[in-house]
């Protein structure tokens, strides 16, 4: 449906060094996906939106729409709908009036514009407020508006721009739940742009991890959480995140094993690691290991964690503490007895770890499960 | 307000007096002599009450002016509709040329862009007479001295810089995205620009357009220069007034309150966009 080919976007200013917000993007996106692109600000994502819209050329590469190739076409005519972060409401006219003339260029009866208008409305809750002018609205409100004048129209692809940045967290969960729906019923393509990875994993069907320009995974939540291609989206998904330890690699019979300390060492068996796994080990005097704080299994096994904190967040604990030169944080299901300056044994397991190379990228995953 | 003190609500009222008399004064005297006559305006002391004489008056409409060293033919009402004619189409080509500009200014980047904004800003720096020497014989060789056109396109020294650097500032504060909303919905720039941007900007293109036919009616040098009798403005009319046995007072007062009610109106007229567009900005998205 979507097809963006080794696009790069360079900006030029006069004085300062130019900057490459976006570099080399290959991505495929199918017919009645839904995409989030997932990134700290300044990753390059709004940046690649806009491309698609058309506000901004790409330097090089090329976009393709329904097999239309879009990128030198004006935005009229790329049959695209977008819903921008800052609204973008037209002010002399009514909401009303904001969402149906998006319509305008359509050429549909007044009856069916007026069906569709109150039909969005009432899926965004703003049918209150149809015959209020964008100024007398609050942020949030002004946002579904802008939200329900892109998903009004007839496109072959919708962007939302951080769609629901401004509304509230009840009114967000609800609205997720049925654009989410929309979107699937109609057998919409959308792509949205959030740094809210709750978001992220809650409404698209696949994630698109950026990071300074460069697209470092594109894959489902699942995948994202348990097969991170790197160290920046295993760092960057995942709440708390992923820990880190710098271990120190030593050959063993039948493997090798990393020391992470004192009293933290884990023996990895080489059936559990490819060739290039292997060598990367074999090569390596040093290397990061991750593991998720859920893997870490709190009063048991042979290690110790001098507790520093201990959170009880109502649903799971989250305990940060000390193990063997390294902090960590653990997540446990029930709550922990332990105070900060106790001392728990707390199990790391060799299976649970991520093992990346010195470029960073994960050569091998933990086991599911 | 309620809480101040009386001796506080006094002393506002009487730095609000002096203020108004301050401004107020000098135009109100205008309106006085224009209804007397030349000896007794010279008269001294002066006088608040005197008979009034609509003689002024009717020497400017007849364009006859009785002086003591005999009659005089004057041509004030064309003067009158000289600056008419030569402001407002010196305001409408300027808004033509520089609202496009000013959009252009505000919207892309582009080589030399703020260079030769600045270079129309310019304009303004330079003495006009400095201007006026190589430009009237610029003019005589082109047959452009004493035309319309002429003066019209000399005029676009004052107006278009204007209109450019205001409109463009009210561009500026327009967000893109309200344009790139209706483009995508399947509309060209052109009619983002004449369809959105314009409207928006409405306010700001008004407060510009009057501001420059102001500063268009009240020139003086350009049209001395470039102009002959039939031609000219009421500024450079008014020179008539300063004859061989003295200089006129009275119709000297009432050309300018004739002169000065068309702008007024206007200005009355337009106060709305006016206050609203040079001082609350344009429309935020």
């Amino acid at each position: 449906m979507l097809s963006i080919h080794n696009v790069d976007k360079i900006y030029h200013s006069r004085g300062k060094p130019d900057v490459h917000a976006v570099r080399a993007l290959d991505m495929e996106v199918k017919k009645g996906e839904i995409v989030a692109l997932l990134g700290s600000s300044g990753c390059g994502k709004t940046s690649t939106l806009r491309m698609i819209a058309g506000f901004e050329s790409v330097t090089s590469g090329s976009i393709a729409l329904a097999q239309r190739a879009i990128h030198d076409l004006p935005p009229a005519k790329r049959k695209v709908a977008m819903a921008f972060e800052g609204y973008s409401l037209y002010p002399p006219l009514t909401v009303r009036e904001n969402i149906a003339f998006a319509l305008k260029a359509q050429q549909l009866s007044r009856a069916e514009i007026a069906r569709r208008v109150d039909e969005i409305a009432r899926l965004v809750e703003i049918e209150d407020i149809l015959d209020h002018h964008p100024r007398a609205l609050s942020g949030g409100q002004q946002q579904r508006v802008s939200l329900a004048r892109a998903l009004v129209r007839d496109a072959d692809l919708y962007l939302l721009d951080e769609p629901m940045g401004q509304l509230e967290p009840q009114l967000r969960a609800v609205l997720r739940g049925r654009i989410k729906g929309l979107l699937a019923e109609r057998g919409m393509t959308a792509i949205f742009v959030t740094h809210d990875q709750t978001e992220a994993s809650a409404l698209a069907d696949r994630i698109a991890v950026m990071e300074d320009g460069v697209l470092q995974q594109f894959a489902g939540e699942r995948e994202l959480k348990n097969r991170p291609a790197n160290l920046f989206v295993a760092s960057f998904i995942g709440e708390p995140p992923m820990n880190l330890l710098d271990t120190a690699v030593t050959p063993e019979e039948s493997g090798f094993r990393l020391s992470a300390g004192s009293d933290l060492a884990f023996h990895i068996s080489l059936q559990t690691l490819d060739v290039m796994a292997q060598q990367t080990l074999a090569q390596a005097q040093q290397i990061k290991v991750g593991i998720r704080p859920q893997r870490i299994a709190i009063g048991t096994g042979e290690s110790r964690l001098r507790v520093v904190s201990n959170q009880w967040l109502g649903d799971q604990s989250h305990v940060a503490g000390e193990c063997a030169g390294h902090l960590v944080v653990a997540v446990t299901q029930g709550k922990v007895a332990a105070r900060p300056g106790d001392v728990v044994p707390c199990t790391l397991d060799a299976r649970h770890l991520h093992i990346f190379g010195a470029d960073g990228v994960c050569v091998r995953h933990a086991e599911a499960r | 307000m309620d809480h101040s003190s009386l001796a506080g609500r006094i002393f506002r009222g009487i730095a609000l007096s002096l203020v108004l008399v301050f401004f107020m004064f000098p135009i109100v005297w205008i309106l006085l002599m224009s209804f007397q006559t030349n000896e007794q305006i010279l008269r001294i002391p002066p006088r608040i009450l005197f008979e009034p004489t609509l003689a002024n008056y009717e020497a400017l409409i007849s364009g006859q002016l009785r002086t003591a060293a005999g009659n005089l033919q004057i041509e004030f009402m064309r003067n009158l509709m000289n600056s008419f004619v030569l402001s407002s189409a010196s305001v409408i080509l300027a808004l033509l040329l520089g609202v496009p500009a000013a959009y252009a200014f505000a919207r892309f980047k582009f080589k030399l862009g703020e260079t030769i904004a600045f270079t129309l800003l310019s304009f303004r720096f330079a003495p006009p007479l400095l201007v006026l020497l190589p430009l009237s014989l610029y003019y005589q060789q082109l047959g452009l001295n004493d035309t319309y056109f002429g003066i019209v396109w000399v005029y676009q020294l004052i107006a278009l810089p204007l209109i450019l650097w205001i409109v463009r500032g009210y561009f500026e504060d327009i967000s893109p995205d309200i344009e790139h909303a209706y483009r995508l919905a399947g509309h060209s720039w052109r009619e983002a620009f004449t369809r959105i941007a314009v409207p928006l900007a409405g306010p700001g293109i008004a407060a510009a357009g009057l501001l420059s036919f102001i500063f268009c009616w009240n020139n003086f040098v350009f049209a001395l220069i470039l102009a002959s009798a039939d031609k000219q403005p009421v500024t450079v009319g008014a020179l008539a007034f300063v004859t061989a046995s003295g200089i006129q007072y009275g119709q000297i007062a009432a050309a300018i309150v004739l002169s000065v009610t068309p702008t007024l109106l206007l200005a009355l007229y337009a106060q709305r966009y006016l206050v609203e567009g040079l001082s609350l900005g344009a429309v935020k998205g």
